[in-house]
Formats: C-alpha cells, sequence, structure tokens
C-alpha cells in the first residue's frame, strides 16, 4: 500500500498528537482575517434579548410538539409527531449546548450556564468532559491527534456514519463514559484535555444523569409503557438526523492539519428555519475564527468576512452532498481534500505556522 | 520615579471598557481602560492557552479570552470562567501627565 495511503491513527493517545506538536500544528497560532477593532468589538457586544427571545420560542415549540405527540401516541399519527418532537429536542439541544457553552448567547453569566446544563443533558453531552473536548476542538481544530471532535478518520467508515444519523456511536460512548465517571474513573482520552481539577465536576455530573435515566426508566417501568423515555432521552436518538446533517457540513471533507479555517471550516447558507435551529451555526468559518462573537451577530460577521473567504456552500443539501461526495472518493483516495478558491480579494490561505504575509511570493489561493 | 514603573501608553490610546496590548523586555501585559475610566494591567496572554487578552473582549470588570472564551475579573486578576482556572497577574498602574505607568515587579509568568 502507498504509505500515503496508510490509515493515522486518530487517538488522541497515539503517535499523531506527538507528530503534530513536532511540526508546530498543536495550539498554534491560527489565520485571522483582519478586522478593525472598533467594530469587532461592536460585533461581540453581547445582550440577552436575542437568546431569550428563542429560547421561549423553541421551549414552546417543543412543548406543543410534545403535547401533540402525547395525544397521538396509539395511533401512526405518533411517527411523525414524535419525529418533530425529537427533532426540536435535539438539533436547537446540540446548538445551545454549544452557544451557551461558549457563554456568548447571553449576556448574563447564570441564564448562559442554566441553558447549557439543559441543553447539555439533552444530547447527552456531560457539560464539564464536553465543555474541555469543545475547548480543545477551537485549539486544534482538526488537527489528527489533538482534536477530540474529529467526526470521521480518513477513509471515513460508513458503518459509523450510517449509525451517527440515530446517534449509535457518541450515544453509547457518552453513556459509556457516564459509567465510568460514576465510579470516579476518567478515560484515557479524556485525560488528554480535562485538567485533573475537573475531575470531581465531571464525576457528579455523570452520577446525576445516571439517577435521570433511573428515574425514566422506572417511570416506563411503572406506566408499563415506553412514553415517558420517548419524551426524556430517546429523543437524543431518534431525533438525531437533523443535527448530524448540520454536525457534518462543518468540516468534513476539507482540510485537515493546518492553520487556516479558511482551509478546514465551511460556512453554508442555510434558511431561517435551519438557522433557528442551528442558531447561526451555519456561518461556522466565522465561527471558528472569532468565537467570541455571539450568535445572533454572525450575519454581520460573515459581511465583514466574506471577501477574505471561499464562497460560502449556497444550501444545507449543497454542502451535505459535496461532504458525500468527498467521502466517497476518500474510501479510494484518503488524501482526498475539498479544495476551495479564494476569491481575488482574499489573503492567502496559510497552511501551517508561519507568520500571515500577503506579500510573500509564491503563495497563491487553492483552486477547486 | 521608582525604575519598575514603565511607561506603556497614553491615557486615550485606551477607549473605555478596552483593552490594549503592551509589550516590554520580552514580556506582554494587557492595559484595561474600565468603563469608570480607571486604569488596570494584568499579564498579556491567558493562563489557559497562550492567547492574547488584547484580542478579547472587556465587559465591566471581565475580559474574555477571544479563542475559548475563559474569563478573569481584570481588576483582581481572578479567573471566573472555564476554561480559564489559573489566575492572572495583576501589576500597580498610575496614570500622570496622561500616560499610564505599569509597575513591573516579580518574575516573568
Amino acid at each position: 500500500m502507498d504509505a500515503s495511503q496508510a490509515r493515522r491513527d486518530y487517538s488522541l493517545t497515539g503517535p499523531e498528537g506527538k507528530k503534530a506538536r513536532e511540526r508546530g500544528l498543536a495550539a498554534a497560532e491560527w489565520y485571522a482575517t483582519p478586522i478593525p477593532r472598533k467594530r469587532l468589538k461592536e460585533l461581540m457586544k453581547r445582550k440577552n434579548g436575542p437568546a431569550i427571545r428563542d429560547t421561549i420560542l423553541w421551549l414552546a415549540l417543543l412543548a406543543g410538539a410534545g403535547v401533540l405527540a402525547y395525544f397521538s401516541w396509539g395511533t401512526w399519527w405518533a411517527l411523525p409527531a414524535f419525529f418533530v418532537y425529537g427533532i426540536l429536542y435535539t438539533s436547537p439541544g446540540d446548538s445551545r449546548w454549544h452557544e451557551c457553552g461558549h457563554g456568548t448567547a447571553f449576556k448574563t453569566p447564570w441564564m448562559n450556564e442554566a441553558v447549557y446544563q439543559f441543553a447539555s443533558f439533552l444530547v447527552l453531552r456531560p457539560a464539564t468532559p464536553w465543555r474541555w473536548s469543545h475547548a480543545r476542538h477551537h485549539t486544534d481544530t482538526y488537527v489528527v491527534g489533538r482534536d477530540p471532535e474529529i467526526h470521521q478518520p480518513r477513509p471515513p467508515v460508513w458503518r459509523r456514519i450510517l449509525i451517527q444519523f440515530a446517534h449509535l456511536v457518541g450515544g453509547p460512548r457518552d453513556i459509556r463514559r457516564m459509567f465510568l465517571h460514576a465510579f470516579g474513573r476518567m478515560d484515557k482520552e479524556e485525560k488528554e484535555y480535562i485538567p485533573e481539577t475537573e475531575y470531581r465536576k465531571a464525576f457528579w455530573e455523570s452520577r446525576v444523569y445516571l439517577l435521570v435515566f433511573a428515574f425514566v426508566i422506572a417511570s416506563c417501568v411503572y406506566a408499563s409503557s415506553l412514553l415517558p423515555a420517548m419524551f426524556v432521552v430517546l429523543p437524543t436518538f431518534y431525533g438525531a438526523v437533523l443535527m448530524v446533517v448540520f454536525g457534518m457540513t462543518q468540516h468534513l471533507g476539507l482540510h485537515e492539519d493546518v492553520l487556516d479555517h479558511r482551509l478546514n471550516t465551511r460556512t453554508v447558507y442555510m434558511n431561517r428555519a435551519f438557522r433557528f435551529l442551528y442558531w447561526n451555526m451555519n456561518y461556522h468559518i466565522e465561527h471558528h475564527m472569532f468565537p467570541m462573537v455571539p450568535y445572533h451577530a454572525l450575519p454581520q460577521l460573515h459581511e465583514e468576512m466574506k471577501a477574505d473567504c471561499p464562497k460560502p456552500n449556497r444550501s444545507t443539501w449543497d454542502a451535505f452532498s459535496e461532504v458525500i461526495r468527498a467521502l466517497l472518493k476518500q474510501r479510494k483516495d484518503r488524501n482526498y481534500t475539498i479544495r476551495r478558491e479564494l476569491p481575488p480579494t482574499a489573503r492567502p490561505y496559510q497552511y501551517g505556522p508561519k507568520p500571515r504575509s500577503p506579500e510573500a511570493p509564491g503563495e497563491q489561493p487553492t483552486t477547486a | 520615579m521608582d525604575e519598575n514603573w514603565v511607561a506603556a501608553c497614553a491615557a486615550d490610546d485606551i477607549e473605555e471598557e478596552d483593552v490594549i496590548r503592551f509589550d516590554h523586555d520580552g514580556r506582554s501585559f494587557a492595559i484595561y481602560r474600565s468603563a469608570d475610566g480607571d486604569y488596570y494591567a494584568t499579564d498579556g496572554f491567558c493562563t489557559h492557552e497562550k492567547v492574547h487578552l488584547s484580542e478579547g473582549l472587556v465587559m465591566g470588570p471581565v475580559v474574555e479570552c477571544p479563542k475559548h472564551n475563559g474569563r478573569f475579573d481584570y481588576t483582581t486578576g481572578k479567573a471566573i470562567r472555564r476554561p480559564a482556572c489559573a489566575d492572572l497577574r495583576t501589576y500597580a498602574v498610575k496614570v500622570e501627565s496622561g500616560s499610564v505607568y505599569v509597575r513591573i515587579q516579580g518574575e516573568p509568568a
């Protein structure tokens, strides 16, 4: 086999992490589009209004869908009703987990924390371990051996892609870790990015989650019905499809081991309904480059940056189908990467750890 | 003047509720001007990872790191939001004749 096609070890405990450090890719300085400080301060400004409005609307929709689902139980209408409930439980659960984990959704800290803890439970991502996992993802986005949130290795494992649409990769892994944590132990991989001073919090969070699971199971037994679990815990699995589609458009098919988010992250134009569910995380290059800009200001940040970025995908379908085509090509050629042209107004891509130098000779934008 | 006092910038170089970077003798600092017009100084790099706080967001007495949203009270240096765990070192500041001076003491962090 050609050496460049050999499968790499994506774990954080394998040799790739050391290679990444040796290449200067770990905790490195990333490219950032120049934006005047005054404008960036305007974009970073926090407020409570949009997030309060969106949270009330989300919970009202979830409650309404829940009522419809409850009354449809026992009929065929339960299928679409619970599908809608599951989508409203999981997709916004994921995006609220994400934004509130950054602390940027609300201006008031306790509001961020309250929604973060709630959403963490909905998507079965215990708050403390995932806070640290996501910090590492932002430090070393898609650096192999460093990023714990790389969705798929190269070449992709199709069985995992398919079952993940029902959250059957991430879900069982996190439940296994909850049991480990409940017994006061930490997974080997988690030890790579969670400081020891945070272990105790992680242990107690998992114990609380498992108590809630026990309560839900007990409720099902008492009611002689699956219905309680259909409202709490199981929606994370049966309602995961849109969350997974959105997640797959973020980075898949693009570069690994680079230090420029324009190379390894995707911005996608989405319709308003999707943007409500996803809380504007479709502006994903913008978010990774400037994680202090709250979700409600990402469209304006996009306008500031777009002259320096590749053209966004024109729709969710456009992005998702591009990802699938790339993953299919990676079956035969694990080095296949989507290459996106920069507009003439953009600064050149920064592939590795070197100073930004727009005048540097020989630096050309890549072509598709 | 005590030789540890170093001229950092003009007082008007920093807007209210903002922060700028100041480098001196191989060390880097963040100089803040609060909403009330008071000045403060801390080590420049976030204690979580080497990201400069001068690119972050100042909200009241708090500075947020631009990379991972860790937060510090810059008036005391205390880390108040994960992933910031270790406190920032703070430095005495004074304003004289329209200039901001920082008293740089102790070993670099």
